[in-house]
């Protein structure tokens, strides 16, 4: 029997992507809903071709899916031109798979990768009939659980969940559905699962905590109220990432999808420990997963899916040891069934240079390096490891490879910057274009096209940059405005091309990526106020959330501008991500030194992550 | 060997669009492990010709495409192994080998289609519209004004209509397909709402393609067999 559609063919034939709604892709699961204790709505809040590229649902779904009494099914933010009709017709929200209302679901689990997304978290919510504030839910309600990167500091969207997961979802799912089975079972209410759950290491119930504020706006005391909860939440981590659940027949989606191909995830955390780079600190212990396991699941996955690309996925791939022996794997395999390997930015040298030349075509394809910042100087500020001479380097062997297209990746707004470190990205751009005209003439292939792009810096939480003032929007775009001059009074300024982010999106990120409890209302009055889809540059809505501060009396640059001291106790302290705060006070001060701290395969930094037990902390001592 | 398949697209896979229903076969393909031929260069992608675009929200029971594969397979092999991959709504209904060569592609091959059009629940029109079927098409001429790209134009769809019945609660109907003259159903069923005099909405009818032929005859005279007619079963 056909599965009957939540959405009338006249609605799926006058949407935009009828596909987005109607399940029932290839290795997409289906269950019968009589056979299961447990059924799961998995959401990514954003449209569904974003949703669909992340890897980490497509872990947890392929997980979760293998308990026979867990049925769990997926779930993405309606576009707008649907979401008017479906309030218009008063439609809830359903999932993909059974085409049922979430609200009838035992969990609503919502990956949080980025701060734009909070207003879509209360579109899917309310779509779904489940009241925005946790405190107003029934029995008759699904949990709302929340994971992902941006649960490192939770409490700007706190009180729109009943609780949180903190860290890698491959460890205490199972716990927790264990443990809400028997709830169920036994009749017990939501309050007293909760009581449970939060026993649960990584589990944080927000409504068993209290916060408490000085005078001055800062945080006083954060204390639980409940006397099971514990004071910390403790991370979690997947020490053995070779065996950890790896979706080996991902659901594969009938319209292009913005990562439309097979994801290998190489390798978790990243030695480099950058100070901006929050993912460079959460995901610490870097482990990296063993060569012959990611050989068999490349296979498996490009049988089961059909792609016709894989990619790798890891923070800093070059720094994955079995790089080699893998990528010539992969290129054997690949070659015979027709299936390009599409590369990570790699750093460049000769291995991937060689590499690259194999599998891309030159002509096409550009190099890509991260400085980060444009002066040596600010680099080691940041921490971030890459040299002027290994960019010169990197980029003369590609040149003289024959590539002529290269791109840069910036920010503006570090902590300690000057108007020379500014310019500096103009006259790194410059060298890199002096380099490629040192080739003779009749050895080039044209002008070269050097695009360098900055985004501002959004300090945020659990990295050495967590206490940094933010710049204001004017100073941001004050310091686009020199850039782009000092570009342009270059050289060969017409081979080289500067771009910069919006100025808005990148505060109002700042604002919630340190925000606290008292920041949720804004989000709130921002959704009330017609904020959605922040993240896309066609919805966002400034005057929204402009507006939304106002009403709510909320300060702005008291999360932005403000420099915090290392005394100040920070919204996100209670949370344990293994990363200590000795640590990351140290390389505060490191990077006010302009000290560089080498990465964790040279020299141990002492940072805290080596209580896990594992990975790149006891390479070479087992 | 050259392989047509004859292919079904119903229930929801009505909502994927042509060009994904391409990138789905290029995916079920390379899951089914059929030997197929790939283009030089970079990127290389296979080849496959399909006959004849459907339109979202139409469902099919006679698509086909053409494909090129390096060896030669039994093609009830190929059928089972490629249905093998289908997900709900799609059928893989049969695999004939067919002429290599330019001549014989199956989209330049496309000369008729059949299609039923069956009233949504709630749609239709008044009754004793099924007996005037018969005048409509007695008509020596259907004049319709027909969008093209620059502009709106007033044709005459009656020489495309070859066959049209009234089948149970349905209308069937055999038309003019392919590069020369597309007749889309849509346009048969406005002009017999005009000559009937009510309204039809746009959501009002389902469609359904229900074959494709390409036409043998010879000097003038109209002789359509299907697409999967002209090719073979190789054991």
């Amino acid at each position: 029997m056909m599965r009957k559609l939540a959405l009338s063919d006249e609605i799926l034939l006058s949407v935009e992507s009828p596909a987005r709604y109607i399940g029932g892709e290839v290795n997409s699961v289906m269950k019968d809903k009589k056979e299961v204790d447990i059924r799961f709505a998995m959401c990514f809040p954003d449209v569904y071709e974003i949703g669909m590229s992340h890897l980490g649902i497509q872990i947890l779904y392929h997980m979760f899916n293998q308990r026979p009494d867990v049925w769990c099914e997926r779930v993405y933010s309606p576009w707008p031109d649907l979401d008017a009709r479906m309030r218009q017709e008063q439609i809830p929200l359903f999932a993909l798979e059974s085409q049922d209302p979430i609200r009838s679901f035992d969990f609503l689990g919502i990956t949080i990768q980025f701060e734009m997304c909070y207003t879509n978290i209360l579109q899917v919510l309310e779509l779904s009939g489940i009241p925005l504030r946790a405190a107003e839910r029934t029995e008759e309600d699904p949990l709302v659980i929340g994971g992902g990167p941006c649960v490192y500091n939770p409490e700007p969207i706190a009180e729109f969940f009943d609780l949180f997961y903190i860290g890698e979802g491959e460890t205490v799912y199972d716990r927790l559905f264990d443990v809400y089975k028997a709830c169920k079972a036994a009749g017990r209410s939501r309050r007293e699962f909760l009581e449970e759950a939060c026993q649960i290491p990584g589990i944080y119930v927000p409504v068993f905590y209290d916060p408490e504020y000085n005078e001055d706006g800062t945080l006083r005391s954060f204390t639980a109220n409940y006397e099971k909860a514990p004071a910390v939440i403790e991370k979690q981590v997947v020490m053995d990432v070779s065996h950890a659940p790896y979706p080996t027949a991902p659901v594969v989606p009938f319209i292009k999808a913005t990562q439309d191909r097979v994801v290998l995830e190489i390798m978790r955390g990243c030695i480099r420990g950058c100070r901006f780079c929050q993912a460079g600190m959460i995901y610490r212990p870097t482990r990296e997963r063993d060569v012959e396991e990611l050989k068999a699941w490349a296979d498996a996955m490009l049988r089961s899916t059909g792609y016709e690309e894989i990619s790798l996925s890891s923070l800093s791939s070059s720094d994955y040891t079995q790089l080699p022996e893998l990528i010539n794997y992969l290129m054997d395999i690949c070659q015979e069934r027709g299936v390009n390997i599409s590369l990570p930015s790699l750093r460049i040298d000769s291995f991937s240079l060689d590499v690259m030349s194999k599998v891309q075509d030159i002509k096409k394809s550009s190099l890509t390096f991260a400085p980060e910042a444009g002066s040596q100087r600010m680099r080691n500020v940041i921490n971030k490891g890459l040299t002027e001479e290994d960019i010169l380097e990197g980029a003369g062997k590609a040149f003289e490879g024959g590539w002529n297209k290269v791109k840069l990746y910036f920010m503006l707004g570090l902590p300690t910057e000057t108007e020379e470190d500014i310019k500096g990205i103009a006259h790194l751009s410059e060298k890199i274009a002096e380099r490629y005209y040192e080739i003779p003439k009749e050895q080039r292939n044209g002008k070269c096209q050097i695009t360098a792009s900055s985004s501002f810096f959004i300090p945020k939480p659990f990295t050495p940059f967590q206490w940094a003032p933010m710049n204001r929007k004017e100073e941001f775009l004050e310091k686009a405005r020199i850039v782009k001059a000092e570009v342009r009074s270059m050289l060969n300024q017409k081979s080289i091309r500067y771009n910069y982010h919006e100025a808005d999106i990148s505060m109002l990120e700042g604002v919630l990526a340190r925000g606290d409890r008292r920041t949720a209302q804004v989000v709130l009055q921002a959704y009330r106020n017609g904020a959605i889809f922040d993240s896309w540059s066609e919805y966002f809505r400034p005057e929204a959330w402009e507006k939304a501060f106002q009403e709510t009396g909320v300060d702005e640059e008291f999360y932005t501008v403000r420099e915090r001291s290392v005394d100040e106790l920070l919204p996100w302290d209670f949370i344990n991500a293994g990363v200590g705060k000795k640590f990351l006070i140290r390389e505060w001060e490191q990077a006010k030194a302009e000290t560089v701290t080498p990465n964790c395969r040279r020299k141990c930094a002492g940072c805290g992550a080596k209580c896990y037990g594992g990975g790149v902390c006891f390479e070479g001592e087992n | 060997m050259k392989v047509r398949i004859k292919f079904a697209k119903e229930g929801m896979m009505k909502f994927i669009g042509h060009l994904d229903i391409m990138r789905y076969f290029q995916k079920a393909i390379r899951r089914a492990e059929l030997p197929i031929a790939y283009s030089e260069g970079f990127s290389p992608h296979m080849i496959l010709s399909f006959a004849a675009p459907l339109g979202v929200g139409v469902t099919s029971l006679g698509e086909y495409f053409d494909m090129e594969l390096t060896r030669d397979m039994p093609t009830e092999e190929v059928r089972n192994r490629l249905d093998q991959e289908m997900v709900e709504g799609m059928r893989v209904l049969s695999a004939r080998r067919v002429p290599d060569g330019k001549a014989g592609k199956a989209m330049s091959l496309v000369a008729a289609a059949d299609y039923r059009v069956t009233f949504r629940e709630g749609y239709g029109f008044s009754d004793g519209w099924k007996e005037k079927v018969p005048a409509f098409f007695a008509q020596d001429s259907i004049l319709v004004y027909r969008k093209t790209k620059r502009s709106e134009k007033e044709t005459d769809i009656r020489p495309w209509i070859y066959r049209m019945e009234v089948q149970g609660d349905s209308l069937w109907l055999q038309v003019s397909a392919g590069s020369v003259a597309n007749l889309k159903p849509d346009l048969v069923m406005e002009a017999l709402a005009a000559f009937l005099g009510e309204e039809l909405s746009p959501f009002a009818c389902q469609v359904q393609r229900e074959e494709v032929y390409a036409d043998v005859g010879k000097d003038g005279v109209r002789e359509l067999k299907p697409l999967e007619a002209l090719g073979e079963v190789v054991a």
